[in-house]
């Protein structure tokens, strides 16, 4: 280790300002401060001590989506595994048949080995490529930019494979984190400027641009041909009559993650860990989350009993609500990204509450689209700023005529 | 009343004249530089849909349609070609009108429209508007509440854009994109989030 430090000290001359390289000044920085804690403190006058910085905050959250990378994993094995059970094959052609092959593992679903190996194989290539397209564009914007490459891309890297269907071809992994890094990060300036969460900007541009593979019954399971609905989907394509029927798993199920979805939403448990993992450390919001959970269960239970004749997804209870589709996994981590969401109190509580609703109002009323976590929570970014830019007002007006001489 | 209240979330959220349609824009870029004058703005607008939309749906009606002649003894009368030349000149007339009733009963609401008001005579989105309304065949109830709806729907879509952009003062825009440029970004992903209620069904 001491060797590593001494090469990057005795290179920093060539990066610095005068050097030859000083081009690539915030890759040598970037390096270096993944590896090391910098010793250089604030220049200027306001000088803040505290533990915490954007490296740190950044890294947590990377650790508290660890539950949600290690169920993604499982589960997509395993989903993947039962149904060439089901489908009574033993071998799959292509890549990840032959490394299962040679590693003399076979689709067994009740092996925990084949599940870890064969859900690793979907996700590690997703995660791989979101980051190498991810850290490319972050690079290269801030080498020519000549700002530092911040511990941001990490985060956003890990969160957009989460957000995808198993199924999904790498190229699109590419451009969708493309979009997101570079239109929704980047041209603002980077992390911190931006005003809607990068990972879900390139989830979206994913879906109105590619529905064929983001959207549908048979990309949720990673077997050819195999064909299984999400609980929403199925519940949204069912007949009403059928109702609650439709769905083929239990709320048990669903909190633990047992069914097919995104790679990394279907654990209700998982982005439960997370949440106390963020909590506990002071990084996310429990104002935003608990109101975020409030406005849905409040809606949902009022839709619930409304009830319906022609709309199935009237008849889902609150508490299905919670464990289905990307809500948990939207509302821990993405709803409470400091940066799009608000950030006055007040303001909390209305941005939580309009996403919860919205999520709703889209799952329920909206039969395009089955899932609403994704837009509702663009929605909220979008009108974040204004409503901190009340609350502000409102509070200035407040105080000015307490104090009113 | 479920179906205007129907029509009324329509206007506002699915059919947004400015995030789904893109009409109004120039307005829409130029003017959204802060909350407040935005907020002004907008309001001028939902004034000019509210009265325009209904005024010029009376003249369709009892002008312009085929056959709208016939309480003058006309029989087959079709004056549908003098359509865009009579709206447009209702909404020139209806804002300068309202700019004197301002003027003269609401001073300081005149004073906070200020430009604002002579400028929307030439905004797309109020045209827009009158011209959903004849192409939905809109009767006088619906227009009304299109009217209302479609301006407040615009309105909330400037409102939030002002709000982006007074946050993006704090960001770091780079040079070519600077003003306008980022701002036509924004505003795409602004349309991105606003696709939530596409396909929805009232």
């Amino acid at each position: 280790m001491k060797a590593l430090r001494k090469l990057l000290d005795r290179l920093e001359p060539t990066f610095v300002k005068g050097g030859k390289l000083e081009r690539f000044y915030s890759l040598y920085e970037a390096i270096d401060t993944f590896l090391y804690t910098p010793a250089d403190v604030t220049q200027g006058p306001t000088h803040v001590r505290d533990g915490i910085d954007l490296k740190r905050v950044m890294v947590l959250v990377v650790v508290a989506l660890l539950p949600c990378v290690y169920v993604a994993i499982i589960n997509t094995g395993f989903q993947a595994n039962q149904a060439i059970a089901e489908m009574g094959v033993d071998s799959v052609a292509g890549w990840r048949g032959d490394t299962m092959k040679s590693l003399g593992l076979n689709h067994d679903p009740d092996s925990f080995l084949a599940n870890l190996v064969y859900g690793a194989l979907f996700f590690l290539p997703l995660y791989i490529f979101s980051m190498a397209v991810g850290g490319i564009c972050e690079v290269l914007f801030c080498i020519i930019r000549g700002h530092e490459v911040t511990e941001g891309f990490l985060v956003t890297g890990l969160l957009f494979p989460l957000t995808l269907p198993p199924t999904i071809p790498l190229w699109q992994v590419a451009i969708g984190v493309a979009f997101g890094v570079i239109l929704g990060k980047e041209v603002f300036g980077g992390t911190g400027r931006n005003f809607m969460n990068p990972a879900l900007t390139g989830r979206a541009f994913l879906y109105f641009a590619h529905a064929d593979t983001m959207t549908g019954n048979s990309i949720w399971t990673a077997v050819d041909g195999f064909s299984g609905a999400t609980p929403l989907g199925a519940l949204a394509a069912a007949d009403v009559e059928v109702g609650m029927q439709a769905i083929d798993v239990t709320w048990s199920q669903a909190f633990l993650g047992t069914m097919p979805g995104s790679l990394g939403e279907t654990s209700v448990l998982a982005c439960l860990l997370g949440c106390v993992f963020l909590l506990a450390t002071g990084i996310a919001s429990w104002r935003i989350m608990l109101s975020m959970l409030l406005g849905a269960l409040g809606l949902s239970s009022l839709l619930y009993a409304v009830g319906s004749d022609s709309n199935p997804m009237f008849l889902m209870p609150p508490h299905w609500h919670l464990v289905t589709g990307g809500f948990a996994f939207g509302l821990v981590f993405m709803a409470t990204d400091p940066v799009s969401a608000t950030v006055t109190r007040t303001g909390m509580w209305i941005y939580g509450a309009l996403i919860g609703v919205m999520t709703i109002l889209i799952r329920v009323v909206n039969p395009a689209f089955p899932e609403g976590v994704m837009l509702a929570i663009l929605f909220g970014n979008v009108f974040a700023p204004v409503i901190d830019a009340f609350v502000v007002q409102a509070h200035v007006k407040r105080r000015l005529s307490r104090h009113a001489t | 009343m479920e179906h205007y209240l129907s029509l009324f979330i329509k206007a506002i959220f699915i059919e947004n004249l400015a995030l789904a349609f893109f009409l109004g824009m120039c307005t829409f870029l130029a003017v959204s530089k802060n909350v407040k004058t935005a907020f002004g703005l907008g309001l001028a607008v939902v004034v000019i849909q509210s009265i325009t939309i209904p005024a010029n749906n009376l003249i369709y009606h009892h002008l312009l349609k085929p056959g709208a002649l016939t309480w003058l003894g006309v029989e087959d009368s079709d004056l549908r070609f003098l359509g865009l030349i009579s709206y447009i000149g209702v909404i020139a007339a209806m804002v300068q009108i309202l700019e004197m009733t301002l003027d003269r009963f609401f001073p300081p609401l005149y004073n906070a429209l200020g430009i604002f008001l002579p400028l929307i005579t030439v905004n797309c989105a109020i045209l827009g508007g009158s011209l959903f309304m004849v192409e939905r065949d809109y009767n006088f109830a619906e227009s009304v509440v299109y009217g209302v709806g479609s301006g407040v729907g615009w309105a909330m879509a400037i409102v939030a854009l002002a709000g982006i952009r007074e946050k993006m003062k704090y960001s770091d825009v780079p040079d070519g994109l600077k003003g306008l440029g980022i701002t036509f970004i924004t505003v795409g992903l602004m349309a991105l989030a606003f696709m939530a209620f596409g396909g929805i069904d009232l």
